[in-house]
């Protein structure tokens, strides 16, 4: 039967039903799938919901100002706060910056441009970094650093150095896997464009390249500071946690003389409070428990958001 | 399988009359009058196990427009692309035979390619300013080749602008995004960004292909302006383009030059058959 022969006037609604027999199938079998998704994405995000309602509603209840700036009380818990958690988490994501971002970036630029058995052996080696265990990484800089530290400089083991290289060590696969793809998404036009004007391929990735793929980068950095943030195996390891604010030094830089952390000595982080209190007998750190979570939940959401500005501001460029 | 068996017979005639070209050019009737800037003798190239090129032999001359036709895939932006090496950046490319820029060796060992494309600028087929003012897209090649004095990059700039017939449209607004300017405009910006590390030859591969009509006319024009002083090697589709800018022309094929002469001699009596056919439109 020729296709002319089935013009629709001359169809009866029989011959029509036959002929989309199958159309109902397949519309069922569409909608189907289509029920499937929006089942599955509501159940994901109505985990993440419940998750925050009961963070919030409990964690808000015990929020005071106390929290950020006092340290904590061991005689009266309910008084103390955790602005030495705070500052402890600021001070680690910091240093892991310090180290991973050089890192990252230019081992995602190596991973970008490098090719041989070499480059991919890079590339497999950053997705099995990847995967490893966080508290595998955490026992990895106990025995490197921790450890060897402590048995020649008693008290300097546990320090914000090896929390820091801890969470460096977390952050580096993410951030070269993310600049690796943002680097890759840049039109190769932009790239001839500088080498053909002479531009070595250093020049070219620094002037031209980076520049075009900052807003995904930035992203990168910001959601794998996000992923770190509430890391707590491997400090359990690393830091030890502390009672009081990190001690500070002075130190003289281009004339100008301030003070700066000290970054080998015991220092306190949030997701270890927060496991310290939430473990606890105490039914006040119970609750302070709850309300540090939120405020480290709040410090994820602000990196995470940030990574959208980030790569908003990007594509309004474009 | 028509086509196959023709082009068999075609690669035929295509050795006699190759020989017979060749010899045209050693008498001097097709050689071009002016100084040699490019020369090729025996250039075969390679991407992996493709033999792009095969056996090419051109003389290009200084400061003339020469242009470059055949159908899509015959090895004409391959060519191009050899001159100033941005056929590098492929793996598994492999090139033998002479291809020389003044007498030098392109593919010498001691040649440096941040030096050769500094002397060989290049216009692509899209164009493609980078995301930054349009005077720092022209004071991107200079400064990466170490100018660096306010007055002078001014100087460049204007020098630059004029010189890609784009100055009075731009010079108000130089500190304006470069995307904020139509196509033909940006390609033009991109002819200034060429000329402003001042090169000696500008490469142009099919560099009105994504413009309108009315920018095609203006990069034409500018492209006459341009052979005073550059020597320029225009890869192109389109060949009234071919016809209408430049001075010489040669014809690809399946990696073969099949045929190089003055433009007029090669569109009014191409010596080869097969150029015959693409320029009267039979194929391609």
């Amino acid at each position: 039967m020729s296709t002319q022969n089935l013009a629709p006037e001359t169809l009866s609604h029989d011959a029509l039903s036959k002929r989309d027999g199958n159309l109902v199938g397949r519309q069922f079998k569409n909608n189907l799938m289509l029920g499937l998704c929006i089942v599955a994405a509501g159940i994901g995000l109505l985990s993440l919901f419940l998750v925050l309602y009961f963070l919030a509603s409990q964690g808000l209840r015990y929020m005071s100002w106390n929290l950020f700036t006092k340290l904590p009380d061991a005689v009266e818990p309910k008084l103390g706060g955790v602005a030495n958690s705070l500052l402890g988490t600021l001070l680690l994501l910091l240093g892991a910056c310090l180290f991973a971002l050089p890192i990252g970036i230019l081992g995602g630029i190596y991973q970008l441009e490098a090719k041989g058995p070499f480059a991919n052996l890079v590339r497999f080696m950053t997705d099995v970094l990847n995967g490893i265990p966080s508290i595998v990484i955490g026992i990895f800089v106990y025995a490197v650093w921790v450890y060897p530290v402590s048995q020649s400089n008693p008290g300097k083991g546990f320090s914000v150095f090896a929390g820091a290289f801890a969470l460096g060590i977390m952050m580096i696969p993410l951030i070269m896997r993310t600049t690796e793809e943002m680097l890759r998404l840049v039109p190769g036009t932009m790239r001839e464009a500088s080498l053909g004007l002479g531009a070595t391929r250093w020049r070219t990735m620094w002037s031209v390249v980076l520049p075009i793929a900052k807003g995904g980068v930035i992203t990168g950095i910001m959601l794998s500071l996000a992923r770190v943030a509430g890391e707590t195996a491997p400090l359990l390891f690393t830091i030890l946690g502390s009672e009081f604010y990190p001690s500070m030094q002075p130190v003289n830089f281009l004339g100008m003389s301030f003070s700066i952390p000290v970054f080998n000595e015991p220092v306190d982080a949030l997701p270890l409070r927060v496991y310290k209190y939430a473990s606890g007998p105490d039914t006040d750190q119970n609750n302070q428990a709850w309300a540090t979570a939120l405020i480290l939940i709040s410090l994820v959401l602000i990196f995470s958001v940030a990574a959208r500005f980030a790569t908003k501001s990007n594509i309004e460029e474009k | 399988m028509r086509y196959k068996s023709e082009t068999k017979i075609m690669a035929q005639d295509t050795k006699i009359d190759m020989s017979r070209s060749v010899s045209a050019n050693r008498n001097g009737v097709e050689a071009p009058p002016a100084r040699v800037k490019v020369k090729a003798e025996g250039v075969d190239f390679y991407y992996g196990g493709f033999h792009a090129l095969k056996n090419v032999n051109i003389r290009i001359g200084e400061r003339q427009v020469t242009a470059l036709i055949g159908p899509s895939g015959c090895g004409k932006s391959t060519f191009l692309r050899t001159i100033n090496r941005m056929n590098d950046l492929i793996d598994g490319t492999r090139l033998t035979g002479a291809l020389t820029l003044d007498g030098r060796d392109i593919y010498d060992k001691s040649v440096d390619v941040v030096h050769l494309r500094k002397r060989v600028g290049m216009v692509f087929q899209k164009p493609n300013p980078f995301p930054m003012s349009i005077y720092d897209n022209i004071c991107y090649g200079p400064r990466i080749h170490g100018t660096r004095g306010r007055a002078e990059l001014d100087e460049l700039v204007e020098a630059s602008l004029k010189g890609a017939a784009l100055w009075e449209e731009v010079k108000d607004k130089l500190k304006k995004s470069a995307f904020a300017l139509s196509g033909g405009q940006q390609q033009r910006l991109c002819i200034a960004r060429a000329i402003a590390v001042k090169p000696d030859v500008i490469l142009m591969d099919e560099p009105c292909s994504a413009l309108d009509p009315n920018s095609t006319f203006r990069v034409e024009e500018l492209i006459s302006e341009l052979k005073e002083q550059y020597t320029i090697i225009i890869v192109t589709h389109n060949m009234q383009q071919a016809a209408r800018v430049s001075d010489y022309t040669g014809f690809w094929l399946l990696g073969e030059l099949k045929e190089f002469a003055p433009t007029e001699q090669l569109f009014s009596q191409p010596a080869v058959k097969e150029t015959e056919d693409f320029v009267r439109g039979r194929f391609g």
